[in-house]
């Protein structure tokens, strides 16, 4: 029985190496050979391999391999090619935009150039990624949900560091590609914006945000509790419900009066996750090319209540008021 | 059940704590204290930490004031040669003055550190030319800057603390070296200027000797024309960065941080901080770097501008410097303007 209670995978299957389905005369994009591990055992499938690669799946680690190439080399040069330095510095480095000056020009390579390339690189990388999540879900002879799950991400990818700067005019309103950098240019983003906490596509974002991670633990925590039931037999279950299934729904039922299936559960994960992106997008491509101050147009429709003053004389603009030296 | 991988359990484990230490090192140790001040759910609280705060207390103790001396007497200009800032002063003030700056200023190197030994009225020494600006500076910060400095005001103390050369100053930062031919966006690096930030790692030089803008939140709900960019929104921030950190506060101690730009909804501290902001850049621009020609190599920044005044060279972690220790009640004559620091008030008032 404490067999079940465990919240860590207690069962390892050792099965005989299986590249897959045969994909004729495809097979040679299969590499990479097969392995066991025990400690991927631990956490899922102990087979690791073989990868299929083919030519989308090349030319989209070549592509990486170039932008990560182009933006870990000039990060090391932006401290004077010092290893040291470099990984004591890391954290903070970065592949900044171009300046504002040159617009949508394309500007010399030392100044901002090569962020342009590496953006294209890494474009040209995920979207070949993309292609190749779609191209394995059919050959596999499945629905394409996890490629349109990935082309959410790219939207809101797309947004930020394509489509919102072309319609600003400007390539210096793309983030830059470093770790602390691209959130202070989140935290900055939303200062000049007017804060983006008062932008309704972003609190729908973190609405489906926090709704994902709610709905993935209310699921997860659903199916192993009822696994001893048999209840991660839960694609079966959708038609065919058995005690595990009807269990778990009375759970539901008996804690809050309504229950998802063992089908609409994963639709309601997939929507979520996928609005999270999509809503995030919206609301980015909206700031500054719609809306200039979401707190103000937060005020202007009702949506920032006043609070009162709780100075008896409330501060006013030294610049407005002449008070300046 | 396969126990092949335990004998390498106390190894991760060890791993896991490192990792785990090494991931909270930048934390504060708790507790941390909150202090409400604004309306009730808006989230206008002063944070601080009793422990560091008990630290930072006993670090910004001033010193005893010199013991007063008789009013009256011969004044300083008919005993001593020149004598330009305070000659109205009495020679027994004069003299107690003398004493408390050099305690202030140069305890260590005493008399001779601004004085020619064999002529005190000698203008030889360069730092007694600079004294001289200091005074008109000091005179000038408590006259005519009320609406920062208050009645607490400033001495030579309040950044000198005892050194010659105050604690927290700084120069045009030109940056770390970087490979030939990069274009360097000026941020990046982690600088302690900006509190570790990535930000801009001098936003002192255009804010605090320059004055470019540093507003850059929109004024309207809708587009209207404002072409403030996302990195020049970092120049301020990094500013605002080093304003926090020198005054040992959170952005709520000026801002409500729902609408940073509103003043409407700021606590009237942010007014204080605006007239600072130009306080600062007159000490900087007016009396400071007109100074350059005087000042050896060693007062210099790399790029060879003079050592210049940030907020963190009062403040030193502190709201308000020393934790508001009215020590310019004891020196009046650091209060108001006299002799020559009238004519180096700023022309442009």
């Amino acid at each position: 029985m404490a067999e079940y209670q465990n919240i860590f995978t207690r069962v390892q299957v050792h099965s005989p190496a299986y590249p897959g389905v045969s994909l004729g005369r495809d097979n040679v994009n299969r590499v990479g050979g097969t392995w066991h591990s025990y400690w991927a055992g631990k956490i899922g499938d102990a087979q690791i391999g073989p990868i299929y690669l083919g030519a989308t799946g090349i030319l989209s680690l070549f592509c990486g391999f170039i932008a990560i190439e182009i933006i870990g080399l000039n990060m090391w040069a932006s401290v004077n090619w010092d290893p040291v330095e470099f990984v004591r510095q890391l954290p903070w480095l970065a592949l900044e935009p171009p300046p504002p000056k040159y617009g949508l020009s394309i500007p010399p390579l030392h100044d901002g150039g090569w962020w342009l390339m590496a953006g294209f690189f890494l474009t040209a990388s995920i979207l070949l990624w993309w292609w190749r999540t779609f191209q394995r879900s059919r050959a596999l002879g499945m629905g394409t949900h996890l490629a349109w799950a990935f082309a959410g991400a790219i939207w809101l990818y797309l947004v930020l560091g394509f489509i919102r700067p072309l319609l600003m005019g400007s390539w210096s309103e793309a983030v830059p590609f470093g770790i602390f950098p691209h959130l202070d240019w989140t935290a900055a983003f939303s200062i000049r914006y007017g804060n983006l906490f008062y932008n309704p596509f972003h609190m729908l974002s973190i609405a489906f945000l926090y709704g994902s991670t709610l709905l993935f633990a209310m699921h997860g925590a659903t199916v192993l509790a009822v696994s001893r039931f048999g209840g991660d037999r839960e694609i079966d279950q959708i038609v065919d419900r058995g005690t595990a299934s009807e269990r778990a729904a009375l759970f539901w039922r008996w804690t809050m009066g309504f229950n998802a299936t063992m089908e609409s559960i994963h639709r309601w994960a997939w929507w979520f996750a996928v609005l999270t992106v999509v809503t995030g997008g919206i609301g980015i491509l909206l700031t500054g090319t719609v809306v200039d101050n979401w707190y103000l147009w937060a005020v202007k429709h009702g949506v920032a209540p006043a609070y009162p003053a709780v100075d008896a004389m409330p501060v006013t603009d030294p610049m407005m008021t002449g008070a300046g030296q | 059940m396969n126990n092949s991988g335990n004998s390498g359990t106390p190894r991760t484990l060890a791993a896991l704590a490192t990792l785990a230490i090494l991931f909270v090192a930048g934390c504060e140790r708790p507790p941390v204290d909150t202090v409400q001040r604004g309306y009730r759910g808006t989230g206008m609280v002063a944070l601080y930490n009793p422990r560091t705060l008990g630290e930072q207390v006993q670090a910004n103790m001033p010193p005893e004031a010199q013991a007063p001396v008789p009013a009256g007497g011969p004044k300083a200009s008919d005993v001593y040669q020149n004598v330009e800032v305070l000659g109205d002063l009495s020679v027994a003030e004069f003299a107690r003055l003398m004493v408390a700056i050099t305690s202030w200023v140069a305890p260590e190197q005493g008399c001779n550190y601004c004085h020619a030994p064999d002529n005190f009225a000698s203008d030889d020494v360069y730092t007694k030319r600079v004294a001289r600006v200091m005074l008109a500076m000091t005179q000038r910060a408590n006259a005519d800057w009320q609406a920062h400095v208050g009645p607490t005001g400033v001495t030579c103390y309040t950044c000198h603390r005892g050194q010659p050369v105050p604690s927290y100053v700084w120069a045009t930062d030109p940056g770390q070296p970087h490979a030939r031919g990069l274009a360097s966006a000026g941020q990046n690096i982690a600088s302690d200027t900006v509190a570790g930030a990535s930000l801009p790692y001098d936003p002192l030089t255009p804010f605090l000797e320059q004055d470019y803008d540093i507003r850059v939140v929109s004024g309207t709900a809708l587009p209207a024309g404002s072409r403030k960019s996302i990195k020049q929104t970092e120049w301020t921030y990094a500013l605002m960065m080093h304003m926090s950190d020198s005054l040992g506060v959170n952005c709520t101690h000026c801002h409500n941080t729902r609408a940073f730009s509103s003043w409407e909804q700021s606590p009237p501290s942010r007014v204080k901080a605006w007239h600072a902001i130009r306080q600062v850049r007159e000490m900087n621009s007016s009396y400071i770097a007109p100074l350059a020609d005087q000042l050896p190599e060693s007062r210099k920044g790399p790029l060879g501008d003079p050592l210049k005044v940030g907020c963190n060279t009062c403040h030193q972690g502190a709201y308000k410097p020393l934790y508001g220790a009215r020590m310019l009640e004891a020196y009046p004559s650091l209060a108001k303007l006299s002799g020559a620091a009238k004519d180096m008030r700023p022309k442009s008032d």
